[in-house]
This record gives structure tokens, C-alpha cells and sequence, in this order.
């Protein structure tokens, strides 16, 4: 045992470069993957939903009937489950982080209104001919299946978000 | 003689990180007994299990401990998988399994920082700490994170890591293994430091197997115990695995240790890197745990084995959802190492369990 063991590495130290940058000056390089502030490319967004549902913070809002898509980035925290969610695959994780602020908004992205593909498919659907089949039994019968299906999935959630669904899908059907 | 008197140590103690409070009866002193408190930073992460799904909860269980963050991920995602029937694809494993190692190197580095930082050997605790940023600039560029990564989900993991990644995670480790021996030998050879460290808070192998003490705490004590000799997930298939153990059993004895560690981890990443086999990162997940549907998973932390519980209920969310953690494990060895030793040695016997308190009280 003999004393100054590190001796040799603080002595070196003296001639390297500083470990440390002069941050907010110089700034260290980022890496492609790393995890910013959630990005949304509202051209392909569906407005589904299946993003404000899956959020552990609830910090996505997507309202259907105003057409937009809003996060509230003081709540986020950036674990990228809305992006395994997202159907459209329209989530990104950008590598470049939410700037600074001092007031507690949420982003708010307007989403263009899907009336035009929608209407467009309408069109299509009006041109082709009516299945013969699709009485008005039948679109009965599918929606009491999709209305059951639903019920399943309600059940599933907790309390306080299943009870947010149905207030939407009273909506909805009313 | 002198007169038996009661000093509080902590909650908030310059030598404390959290807060964990002691009440050390003092009689010339001489610690004669240390009485723990806890309880300051409950935050009752369990019961959110009720209100985030079986899914959501991998993001809350990350955020039990702030270090062995991926640790909790990856046990609680294993915990699932079990209850769930989950078989996850060899290369997630290994991936989860590199990922793990690499945050001992990083925990063990740091808890090094911070008893250098305890015995009062600043540039130590510097030098230590620059050792760790390499680490975590690795994380950062797998994960995408430096402390919470994200990067585990129920059936796998999120991210791969390519083959050139792999490689610098490599030369990385060692190019840190030069320095890191350089700092070890200041750790391990330095008289100030073994005067320090040596003779203080024995606790006897009997002692600590009858406490149920785990980790590096215990291993330091001569018990022959660690969770990778299981060989759950990739540690199976290891070529061998020899938990680094020591019978001096005091505060000298837990530095070596932990101080041998970090090799050895980087020798598992080297291993495990060079066989790491190609395919699939991820399996889908569908339903929910059965009813009443039970289980069971051990995880080596780097504080230690950490074991976890969850039931379900039918549903995505799970009945219950249990850890026990290193830590709350090795308060009750704490306690009777402090039995005896001066009161100036109290921060340093404290520190070397490596207490991480968030994690006990979750
Ligand atoms: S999940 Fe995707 S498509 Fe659906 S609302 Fe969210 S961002 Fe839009
Ligand atoms: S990254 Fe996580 S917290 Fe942020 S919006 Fe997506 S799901 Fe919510």
C-alpha cells in the first residue's frame, strides 16, 4: 500500500480537456433516438382516440367534434406507449426537446377535417351497387354486435375512463 | 463515563440521499443501538395498479427507484409474463439481460462515487462520477433515456440494439476499464481509505444469513447468494457465473465487492454481446391475467434480490401487485452493524448498504 494512488489521474486531469461542455453556449451532440417531446403528423391522425385512451398520464386530448389533437407536454413523460398505440403510426418520438416554458398550456394541432376522404368514398360507395343484401335487419344486427363489442371493452377500463367513453358514445348516438 | 443520550440522524442528512431516519443511543460515543425509521416517502405506486392497466404500469414501476429504473421495468415485465404465459424471444432477453448489466456498472459506479463523496475524498468521488456519464451517454443513445428509459413493455422490448451499437457498448466498457482499475486501486490500496473502511461495521456471516440481508451486503458477508445463479431469462446461458463474495465482512469488505462487480457485469455484456442471436424484439400481448391467476419473479438488482408479486383479476388491471425491495431487506442488518461503532463511522456504515429508500417505500 503506498499513498497518492490517484495520483496519476488527477495529475492528468490537469492537462485534458474539460469533461463538461459550457452549456447553454456549447451544447452536447444528440443522439438520433433520443427521447425530445412527442410529434404528430396531423395529415394521417384519424382522430381515433386510441392515443388519449392508452396515455398513463392522460395527457393527450383528442376531440373528434372540434378536430384536433392537443398534448399537455408538462404532463408527458415521454415513454412512447401512445406510439405502440397509435393505429395510423402518425406519433413520433422527436429527438429534440420541448423548449422552456412558463406557462402551463397544452399544444393544440388542429387536424384537418376527414370530410373530404370520407365524402369521396361516399361517392365511390354511391357509384358502385347497393349490396342487395344490407337490409335495414341486418345494419341492426351489426350494430348491436359492435354495441356489445364495446360493452366488453368498457368493462375493461377502469371506472373513471369507462364512464368518459360512454358520455361519448351517449354523444355520439344522440 | 458518560451519560446515554439519543442523537437523531437524519431524515435530512448531508450523507443521506434519502430520507431514512436513526435513532442512535449514544453513550461516549459509542453507538449502543440504532433504532430505523421509515416511512417519509411513501408514495403508494402499488395501488395504482387499480388505475393503470397491466400495460401502463411498466411506465410507474420504472419510476419505483430512479437507479435501478430498468431493473424494476424488467422484473415487473417478467412478473407479467409469467402470469400471463408470455414466452419472450431469445434476442429480448439478451437485450434486456446487456441492459441490466450495463445500469449495475452505472449503479455500482455511483454508490463508489458516493462513498469516496462519505469518507471525504472529493476528486474520488469526481473521478468516479465521469466513469458513470460514459455509461449513461450509452443509455442515452440505446434508450433514448438516461435514467428513465421506456424501453421494456410487456413481451419484449421496444428498441434493438444493431451490431456496430453492440460493438461501441464494447469499446466503450473498455475504454472505462483502464480507469475504472486505476480508480479501484485508490479505492482498494489506499491506506486513509482502508483506515477508514477496515474493522468497521462487522457483521458476522451467521448474522446475516439469520437477517436475510441480499446483494452486495450480503455477499460481503460471505453468503452465497445472488439471483443470476438462478439463470432466469439470459443469464442461463452464461458459460458461468461465480457470485463475488468476501469473508472480511465489513465496510472494507462491501467496497471490494461491489468494486468487483462491475467487471464482472462487463464481462456478461462481452459474453452476451458476442452471442446475442438474431430475430423478433417482441411478441404481441393480447387479453388480460385469468382470475385469481398468481405469480412469482426474483431479480438481482444491484442492491440486490428483489422479488415481486401480481395477480390478476379477469381484467387488464392487476388485483395486487407486491415488490420487495433490496433495501428493506438489508435496515434490519443496518441496524446491528451500527450496534458498537463510533458515532463518526454511523454515515459511513449507513452508506455501504447502499440504501435506496425510494425503492422500500415505493
Ligand atoms: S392514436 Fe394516432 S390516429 Fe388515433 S387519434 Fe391518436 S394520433 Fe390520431
Ligand atoms: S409519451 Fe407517454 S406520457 Fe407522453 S403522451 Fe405518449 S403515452 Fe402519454
Amino acid at each position: 500500500m503506498g499513498v497518492f494512488k490517484l495520483g496519476k489521474m488527477t495529475f492528468g486531469s490537469l492537462f485534458k480537456k474539460p469533461e463538461t461542455v459550457l452549456y447553454p453556449i456549447e451544447t452536447k451532440p444528440q443522439p438520433a433516438g433520443l427521447k425530445g417531446h412527442i410529434a404528430i403528423d396531423v395529415e394521417t391522425c384519424i382522430l381515433c382516440g386510441m392515443c388519449d385512451r392508452s396515455c398513463a398520464t392522460n395527457c393527450i386530448t383528442v376531440n373528434k367534434q372540434e378536430n384536433y389533437w392537443e398534448i399537455d407536454r408538462f404532463q408527458c413523460v415521454q415513454c412512447g406507449y401512445c406510439i405502440t398505440v397509435c393505429p395510423k403510426k402518425c406519433l413520433s418520438m422527436d429527438p429534440n426537446y420541448a423548449p422552456a416554458s412558463t406557462v402551463h398550456k397544452a399544444d393544440r394541432f388542429d387536424v384537418p377535417t376527414q370530410d373530404a376522404a370520407p365524402a369521396k368514398k361516399a361517392a365511390e360507395k354511391a357509384d358502385a351497387p347497393q349490396p342487395a343484401a344490407a337490409s335495414a335487419e341486418d345494419v341492426e344486427k351489426t350494430s348491436e354486435a359492435v354495441d356489445s363489442a364495446l360493452e366488453g371493452k368498457i368493462a375493461l377500463m377502469d371506472p373513471e375512463k369507462a364512464e368518459k367513453v360512454r358520455a361519448a358514445l351517449a354523444a355520439r348516438n344522440a | 463515563m458518560g451519560k446515554k443520550s439519543i442523537i437523531p440522524f437524519g431524515p435530512q442528512h448531508p450523507v443521506l440521499p434519502e430520507p431514512i431516519h436513526l435513532d442512535l443511543v449514544v453513550e461516549d460515543e459509542v453507538v449502543l443501538e440504532a433504532t430505523p425509521q421509515i416511512g417519509f416517502i411513501h408514495r403508494g405506486l402499488e395501488r395504482l395498479v387499480q388505475t393503470k392497466d397491466y400495460n401502463q404500469f411498466i411506465y410507474v414501476a420504472e419510476r419505483i427507484c430512479g437507479i435501478c429504473a430498468f431493473g424494476h421495468s424488467m422484473g415487473y415485465a417478467e412478473t407479467i409474463e409469467r402470469l400471463m404465459g408470455v414466452e419472450v424471444p431469445k434476442r429480448a432477453e439478451y437485450l434486456r439481460v446487456i441492459w441490466h448489466e450495463l445500469s449495475r456498472i452505472h449503479s455500482h459506479i455511483l454508490w463508489l462515487g458516493l462513498a469516496a463523496d462519505a469518507f471525504g475524498h472529493e476528486a474520488l468521488f469526481m473521478h468516479c462520477w465521469r466513469l458513470r456519464e460514459r455509461v449513461l451517454d450509452l443509455f442515452e443513445k440505446t434508450t433514448g433515456g438516461r435514467v428513465i428509459f421506456s424501453v421494456v413493455k410487456v413481451g419484449g422490448v421496444q428498441r434493438d440494439i444493431d451490431k456496430s451499437m453492440l460493438d461501441e457498448f464494447i469499446s466503450v466498457l473498455d475504454g472505462i476499464k483502464d480507469e475504472y482499475i486505476q480508480i479501484c486501486n485508490a479505492f482498494l490500496n489506499e491506506p486513509s481509505v482502508y483506515n477508514r473502511t477496515a474493522g468497521i461495521g462487522v457483521i458476522s456471516p451467521e448474522d446475516a444469513w439469520n437477517l436475510s440481508m441480499v446483494g452486495p451486503f450480503a455477499r460481503a458477508s460471505a453468503v452465497n447468494y445472488d439471483v443470476r445463479m438462478l439463470g432466469n431469462g439470459a443469464y442461463g446461458d452464461l458459460s458461468d457465473f461465480q457470485p463475488i463474495l468476501s469473508n472480511n465482512c465489513d465496510c472494507y469488505a462491501r467496497m471490494e465487492v461491489r468494486a468487483a462487480e462491475v467487471p464482472q457485469s462487463i464481462d456478461i455484456i462481452k459474453e452476451l454481446a458476442a452471442r446475442i442471436p438474431a430475430g423478433d424484439i417482441a411478441v404481441p400481448v393480447k387479453g388480460a391475467p385469468d382470475i385469481d391467476a398468481e405469480a412469482c419473479n426474483v431479480l438481482e438488482q444491484p442492491r440486490g434480490e428483489c422479488f415481486y408479486y401480481a395477480k390478476g383479476n379477469g381484467t387488464k388491471y392487476l388485483d395486487r401487485m407486491r415488490m420487495r425491495t433490496p433495501t428493506s431487506q438489508n435496515i434490519a442488518g443496518m441496524a446491528v452493524a451500527l450496534k458498537g461503532c463510533d458515532v463518526a463511522d454511523v454515515n459511513m456504515i449507513v452508506l455501504t448498504i447502499d440504501p435506496c429508500i425510494s425503492c422500500t417505500e415505493r
